[in-house]
């Protein structure tokens, strides 16, 4: 069963003010609860924000360091799902759901689902 | 940028459906009291999708709208079953001695979801029965996928799942999760074939592949549903954590050409460190039971960062742990193996010379195998190259028969060679 890598991006600029409506709360609440019992996810997880990162690059013949935030780039990594699936299609369906929920708290959020490549 | 891309009206509705279908078997199988009808029914749905969806649309939420289809199919069925019965009381037969339906709701679907795992486990069936209608209603496996798996002929798998359907059905298996004392050894029953479903794909009793992934896979799945539903439970994720260990090590366990690796010689940075992980993190909900113990050996390779690194001693005492839980001759013959690395080859010997008269063991290949091994350790050559050749002679597995016969020609090799040597 292949494994997907779904990174979710939003606009680290522009997020909500406020946590979401007890209602949405709620809806996450059972969808993360869904997720569980069907045994599809292995591991998941928000990151802290890029004010906190630091981007490693190698330029010549050393390390670069370049502390965030990084202004330059609208969408930012803001978390990411490692999900197996039967195939692609069942991976984008819980991505749909995701959003479906997600979305309305966060309108901009993205998703973008990769297979993770197996030797 | 990307091309947008659009999934058709039946590629969603076969996605929607195996990623709800044993939701849907479960939740109308407790309005019809069978998980045979329940399965026709829930295809009846996915029939009554593909016809309506390319009209109206996919719905907001499909997974829903195929469940309230197929339930409400369910309640006209058990209405005409209820008429039909009441007529024929009416001119006076005798009722159908059924328990009058409950009338449905839309409560707690996940009970249905269990309830269904352990009708389908039910000990009324046979192992075999059980694995196969488990993998068909939970696992979504079709019969030719189940078929493959288990290197058996389709119609005979088909047949074994009708027949599954009406031993449940003729013994009146109620639909349902059992309390009180019945359900721990009920519970037993539902992990004895996830194991089974397990192990099957990780240590092919038979044919060329060593390992069928797919099963594992499959098996791994459902550990982890039960342990989402029954997180109260510490065997349920005591089997997590041990299949999340074993499964962490499968791209190890096989060579580039497709031959076995022994612990010993795998390269540990081909395991899953995702798994070992989950392993760890159920294996922390667990609680003594064979199946966490089993899990804690497994931990304890897969904490070691190289073999020679592996606390044997641990190992073996946990192995002294899961011989009192589960006392078997293959638990005693591993515990010989981990007191051999613990304390030498000597002390090991002496406990599978104990096993050697023991019937269950007599044409179990991994006696023979573990006994040459710790012969060759000791420098008696001859009589572990023999040892050797007799443990290819028992195993079905073609793979592990090469490496035994392999085995048995090097030391034989050996031990003749040091023989015209003479000692030094």
């Amino acid at each position: 069963m292949p494994r997907f890598l779904s990174i979710s991006r939003h606009d680290e600029r522009n997020r909500p003010a406020e946590p979401p409506a007890p209602e949405l709360q709620q809806r996450m609440a059972e969808l993360y609860e869904e997720i569980t019992k069907a045994g599809v996810v292995l591991d998941m997880a928000e990151l802290a924000p890029t004010s906190e990162a630091t981007r490693v690059a190698w330029v010549d013949g050393r390390a670069e360091y370049t502390d965030g935030p990084f202004t330059e780039s609208k969408e930012v990594v803001g978390g990411y799902t490692v999900i197996q699936a039967k195939d692609k299609a069942e991976a984008l369906e819980w991505t749909r759901r995701f959003l479906e929920v997600q979305g309305r708290y966060e309108p901009g959020t993205t998703v973008e689902v990769r297979e993770i490549a197996e030797d | 940028m990307g091309t947008a891309s659009a999934v058709s009206t039946a590629e969603a509705v076969e996605t929607v459906f195996r990623i709800e279908s044993a939701r849907i078997i479960a939740g109308v199988a407790r309005i019809v009291r069978d998980v045979g009808i329940a399965e026709e029914i829930a295809q009846d749905a996915v029939v009554a999708a593909l016809e309506q969806w390319p009209e109206s649309g996919i719905p907001d939420k499909p997974g829903a709208w195929l469940t309230a289809t197929a339930k409400h199919r369910a309640v006209d069925l058990v209405r005409r079953r209820e008429t039909y019965s009441r007529k024929l009381a009416e001119v006076g037969r005798a009722l159908e001695d059924r328990p009058p339906a409950e009338p449905p709701d839309d409560d707690d679907i996940d009970d249905d979801l269990l309830r269904l795992i352990f009708t389908a486990c039910h000990p009324v069936l046979s192992a075999e029965a059980r694995v196969a209608l488990t993998l068909r209603l939970l696992g979504g496996l079709t019969t030719r996928e189940i078929a493959r798996a288990f290197l058996a002929a389709e119609p005979t798998v088909a047949q074994r799942i009708v027949r599954a359907k009406r031993t449940l059905a003729a013994a009146g298996v109620p639909f349902e999760v059992p309390g009180g004392a019945a359900r721990s050894e009920r519970l037993d029953s539902v992990l004895e074939v996830v194991y089974l479903v397990f192990n099957e794909g990780y240590s092919a009793t038979a044919g060329d592949d060593l390992v069928r992934p797919g099963l594992c896979e499959d098996a791994l799945r459902l550990a982890r549903v039960l342990a989402g539903l029954m997180p109260d439970e510490p065997e349920v994720h005591g089997l997590a954590a041990l299949l999340e260990l074993q499964a962490s090590r499968t791209a190890a366990r096989t060579g580039p050409d497709g031959a076995p690796v022994l612990l010993a010689g795998q390269n540990r940075a081909k395991w899953d460190r995702l798994l070992i992980h989950r392993g760890f993190a159920s294996l922390r909900r667990a609680g003594r039971g064979p199946y966490a113990l089993q899990a804690a050996i497994a931990a304890c390779h897969a904490g070691a960062g190289s073999y020679a690194d592996t606390d044997w001693t641990a190992i073996a005492s946990l192995y002294g742990l899961l011989l009192e839980v589960q006392p078997s001759p293959v638990v005693a013959l591993n515990r010989a193996v981990a007191v051999s690395r613990a304390r030498g080859p000597e002390a090991g010997l002496v406990l599978v010379e104990e096993l050697a008269g023991v019937p269950a063991l007599r044409d179990y290949h991994l006696l023979p195998s573990v006994r040459a091994d710790l012969l060759e350790a000791l420098g008696r050559t001859d009589e572990a190259a023999a040892e050797f050749a007799r443990a290819a002679s028992l195993t079905a597995n073609e793979r592990e028969r090469g490496l035994l016969l392999e085995r048995a020609a090097r030391t034989g090799a050996a031990g003749g060679r040091a023989a015209r040597e003479g000692p030094v």
